[in-house]
């Protein structure tokens, strides 16, 4: 069977084969801001059916759009981080297509003019550097949403999504594998919540991508009939849709036959891409520029002010968390990935300058204590004072590493200052060497079998030593301090 | 017998001085509609019981010493196609016969916070495509000078009943001269500010880039005090401009003298009436007399407008008119088969058949293939004409010429034929195409006694240039002063055959 050799793992799935895949994104990505494009009414998820709806978006006859500022500022700002020429005047046009989710029979999109061109989004994939060129980046609203009411010949149509402001950001087909189309994909993720201007959440359709997908003999550097795969909403989505779209392009060359440019749909169900609609459907969406809108353009000051504003992005992050932070690989590369414990580290950073104990116990015993409370660092509002309290007083000596993880775990319980908590929980160490000293001879006296030992050389019965201390102090002690004091007492 | 102040202004005044009430400005008014409604078929909705509970409230306040807006209990009427709460917003529109908007136009809602209380609205040509008024998809108007004439558009409803009635705001939309025009064929005095000045929300697009509201008064002092209290940046608009508004009734008074007018011979071209170019020839001197300074000026793109308006007005309204489709607001029809049908249908049997040609030319023009031998070369004649204006605007302060080539015509004569109505649009649609302020006044009648109409543009933002310039041709001459002879203030209502002088008090 011809398909059999062009299977290989999901990273390359014609690996092997006469066949190399290449691959564009479109990516969607919905603004992180409060109201919607081109009208005041908000951007909530999960309201009741047409409720964040004006005569605006509602489409009612008379009513105009308005550009929402914030939602260029944040445009802005992904041009910049992405390196991409700002247009001197960008406008806005409309996109005119027939649909009952689209209440305007237009979109206000931007077609010739977008607000950014070119650029370039950098990625990492089996330890390499690598990355993906952008042909533009765009803003324009969102459409409503249908649903098909099951059993009746009804539709229905919710317009609390429709004029929600979005960002395409159209990459160049520089893409070979569906591994390299997620871990871009998951580069840019990231930059847009670095950046802040989208909340990445792709189970709400805040970020989704369409993939433009053909196939040609390796190492020809001809364009192939292209697929375009709509609407996908996960990683494992872009994945398995691209790898089933490469082996079913290469199949149908195969056997003879040529690829036709349409529209296909990916069915996570039966993990198969489906044609849509074919070219001849293809809409002829007559734009032109929208006359309701005067065209923009930016100050230098303007441009200026939004690239100031561009925090730094992860590469250039896990680059300086190793290199100047002295972190390892390890630390840097979790903290990059994960952003709010990044932002939540830098924070912390300010108040106390010791990277390795604080990148430790947040990615550790932190980390941990948010997952079990399936809650997020902003969600759960912790102060990053509380936090480098904590880890100070670990650091510090004052308590001892297991009762640092039991106050990880009261960390949310309440605000009380940490050095109360200890109190409360009686956590102050016993830092009076005479008094550890006293609690040592006791249990020397109690044990001399391991006495006995440790003098013969038997280090695990120190270990024990220490245990039976710890237990009699009931915890107070600290444990290296203690050690060293039996070794002392005992003439080691 | 009657009370009615002979212009917006003397009303305001009166109702100021607690000479009349808001109750009884509006009743006169209500009368006045009813009395010549009947001839003309001006006015598609009247609002009696809400227009009178607004006046009663007015008058509590004038009555308490309260504070009250600047034209408190002057009645207006709006255009079929300005949203308001009250009644219907159907733009003439079998598609919108039912349509009740949910908001007041901001133009609305400024004249309703200065006092004004709003009366009817009135009939229009369907989404304002067309001359004559003959496009209403519910009856034709008639002129009031001769009601077997039109009595032009879009805004017909609103000329007929300014020219018949009196002590009223009119506001209509102008997308190609649908103020100006229907102003000239009845006798009154149609402005169109610049393009922003007034804010479109509210207002049912036509050909957005074009659309201005605007008003249709017996004088450019009523049309400079309308204009004061609508105009200004609105944060719903994003195409008005932010530029001060000033007090353009005060600035009226500067006169003439030292204004330079500019006539383009393009303006004259072979279609132009003899009569109508007699006429504006005998206004452009009186101008002179006045102290203007008069000098001959060339627009030698104005030719290639009209062809270009048509395009541009097309493929704007073939997008502005998508959102009528059956499925979010409008008619919808019955049991369609699928959502293809139910689109399909519900427009053929909503839109008239002008607005369908409109849609079919501007969807043409827009289509692949066809965009820069059609669309992009329109704009690129826009571009052309705007530069014709701003050129000679260097030189002069005002350019004149006639308003129309051809005073009214017989209702039916032009239907046959598209051309022919688009024709009667070649001298106005420049001041829509290069977003310039231009009004329309009267300037004498044909020996058939039908008026003929002046048409004044200034540069952009200088509205306050082309009322002053109306304004003061308007003191030295009566021809705004006429009145047909249905008008309805006079006690004589029906008696006399040709137009009466209309006083002035």
């Amino acid at each position: 069977m011809a398909a059999t050799n062009v299977v290989g793992g999901r990273g390359d799935s014609h690996a092997g084969s006469g066949w190399e895949a290449v691959i564009g994104l479109e990516v969607h990505a919905q603004l992180a801001t409060r109201t919607k494009m081109f009208c005041r009414c908000e951007t909530r998820f999960g309201a009741p059916p047409n409720t964040l709806v004006c005569p605006v978006c509602l489409a009612l006859p008379g009513a105009l759009p308005t550009i929402n500022r914030e939602a260029v500022r944040h445009a802005l700002r992904v041009v910049l981080a992405c390196g991409c020429d700002v247009a001197r005047t960008t406008k806005f046009d409309r996109k005119n297509y027939f649909y009952p989710d689209l209440p305007k029979g237009y979109q206000i999109s931007q077609f010739d003019q977008p607000i950014g061109d070119g650029g370039r989004v950098r990625y990492e994939l089996d330890g390499e550097q690598r990355s993906v060129r952008l042909a533009r980046i765009h803003m324009e609203e969102d459409a409503g949403k249908n649903t098909h009411v099951a059993g009746r010949q009804v539709s229905q149509v919710d317009l609390n999504r429709a004029g929600v402001p979005l960002l395409e950001i159209v990459t160049e087909p520089d893409i070979a594998t569906p591994a390299d189309a997620v871990a871009f994909f998951g580069a840019l993720r990231l930059m847009l919540l670095y950046l802040g201007v989208c909340d990445g959440n792709m189970e709400e359709g805040s970020l989704r991508c369409d993939c433009n997908v053909s196939i040609r003999p390796r190492g020809s550097l001809e364009l192939g009939t292209r697929a375009e795969i709509k609407n996908l909403n996960s990683f494992t989505f872009i994945e398995n849709a691209l790898h089933y779209e490469i082996v079913r392009q290469v199949r149908v060359r195969e056997s003879g036959g040529a690829i036709v440019q349409e529209t296909r749909l990916y069915d996570p169900d039966r993990d198969e891409t489906r044609s849509m609609r074919g070219k001849e459907e293809a809409h002829d969406y007559r734009y032109f520029p929208e006359p309701d809108l005067p065209p923009l353009s930016f100050s230098a000051d303007e441009i200026e002010a939004a690239r100031a504003s561009v925090p730094e992005m992860p590469l250039e992050r896990a680059a300086r968390l190793v290199g100047e932070l002295g972190l390892s690989e390890y630390h840097a590369g979790v903290l990059v990935q994960d952003h709010e414990a990044s932002r939540f580290l830098d924070r912390c950073l300010e108040l106390w300058p010791e990277p390795k104990p604080l990148a430790n116990w947040l990615i550790n015993d932190l980390k941990e204590e948010l997952n079990h409370r399936k809650a997020g660092l902003v969600a759960l509002g912790l102060d990053p004072q509380r936090f480098v309290d904590l880890v100070r007083a670990v650091d510090d000596g004052i308590v001892s590493k297991q009762q640092g993880r039991e106050l990880v775990r009261k960390l949310f319980d309440g605000d009380a200052p940490i050095a109360a908590l200890i109190r409360e929980l009686g956590f102050e160490q016993i830092r009076d060497d005479s008094v550890l000293r006293a609690q040592i001879e006791s249990v020397l006296a109690d044990h001399p079998g391991p006495v006995d030992d440790v003098r013969a050389g038997k280090k695990n019965s120190i270990n024990f030593l220490v245990g039976q201390v710890m237990r009699a102090s009931k915890g107070k002690a600290d444990a290296a301090r203690v050690a060293q004091l039996i070794e002392e007492i005992l003439g080691r | 017998m009657t009370t009615s102040a002979a212009t917006v202004l003397e009303l305001r005044d009166r109702v100021r001085r607690h000479e009349t009430t808001a109750q009884s400005a509006v009743a006169d008014a209500l009368r006045q509609i009813d009395a010549v409604d009947g001839a003309i078929a001006a006015v598609g909705q009247v609002f009696r019981d809400e227009a009178l509970a607004a006046a009663a409230a007015i008058d509590r306040r004038l009555a308490s010493g309260d504070a009250v807006g600047p034209l408190a209990g002057v009645p207006f009427t709006v255009k079929e196609n300005i949203a308001t709460v009250e009644g219907t917003t159907s733009a003439s529109s079998r598609i919108l016969e039912q349509h009740r908007s949910v908001y007041d136009a901001t133009a609305v809602a400024r004249l309703r916070r200065a006092g004004a209380v709003l009366v009817a609205k009135t009939n229009m040509d369907e989404f304002g495509m067309g001359s004559s008024t003959e496009n209403s998809a519910f009856h034709v108007t008639r002129n009031p000078w001769r009601p077997t004439h039109v009595p032009g558009g879009s805004s017909g409803g609103a000329a007929a009943l300014s020219a018949a009635t009196r002590g009223m705001i009119h506001l209509g939309s102008d997308t190609g001269g649908s103020i100006r025009q229907p102003a000239s064929y009845c006798g009154v005095t149609g402005f169109k500010p610049t393009y922003g000045r007034v804010s479109r929300y509210g207002l049912l697009a036509f050909a957005s880039s074009l659309d201005q509201i605007g008003a249709l008064q017996q004088s450019a002092a009523d049309c400079a005090l309308a204009l004061g209290a609508i105009a200004g940046e609105d944060a719903m608009d994003a195409t008005s401009r932010d530029a001060e508004v000033p007090d353009f009734v005060a600035l009226l008074a500067r006169g003439v003298e030292g204004l330079r007018i500019g006539v383009p011979r393009e303006f004259f071209p072979g279609g132009v009436d003899a009569e109508v170019r007699e006429l504006v020839e005998v206004a452009v001197a009186k101008l002179e007399g006045l102290g203007a300074e008069v000098r001959e000026v060339s627009l030698p793109h104005v030719r290639y407008a009209n062809p270009a308006y048509v395009l541009v007005s097309a493929a704007e309204a073939s997008s502005n008119l998508a959102r009528y489709d059956g499925i979010h607001c409008g008619r919808r029809v019955a049991d369609p088969a699928d959502l293809i049908d139910l689109y399909a249908r519900s427009r053929a049997e909503g839109f008239g058949a002008e607005v369908k040609r409109r849609i079919l030319i501007g969807t043409f023009v827009l289509s692949s293939g066809y965009y820069d031998a059609f669309y992009r070369k329109a704009l690129q004649v826009r571009s052309l004409v705007r530069r014709d204006f701003e050129r000679v605007f260097a030189d002069v302060d005002a350019v004149v010429g006639p308003t129309s080539p051809v005073p009214a015509f017989p209702i039916g004569e032009r239907m046959d034929d598209p051309m022919k109505l688009y024709a009667v649009d070649v001298l106005t649609v420049p001041a829509n195409l290069a977003g310039l302020p231009a009004i329309s006044l009267p300037c004498g009648s044909t020996r058939d006694g039908l008026p003929i109409g002046l048409q004044v543009h200034g540069r952009a933002l200088e509205d306050d240039v082309v009322l002053r310039l109306a304004a003061a041709y308007q003191s030295s001459t009566d021809h705004h002063a006429r009145a047909p002879s249905i008008c309805a203030w006079r006690s004589d209502a029906a008696a006399g055959s040709s137009g009466t002088a209309r006083g002035r008090s």
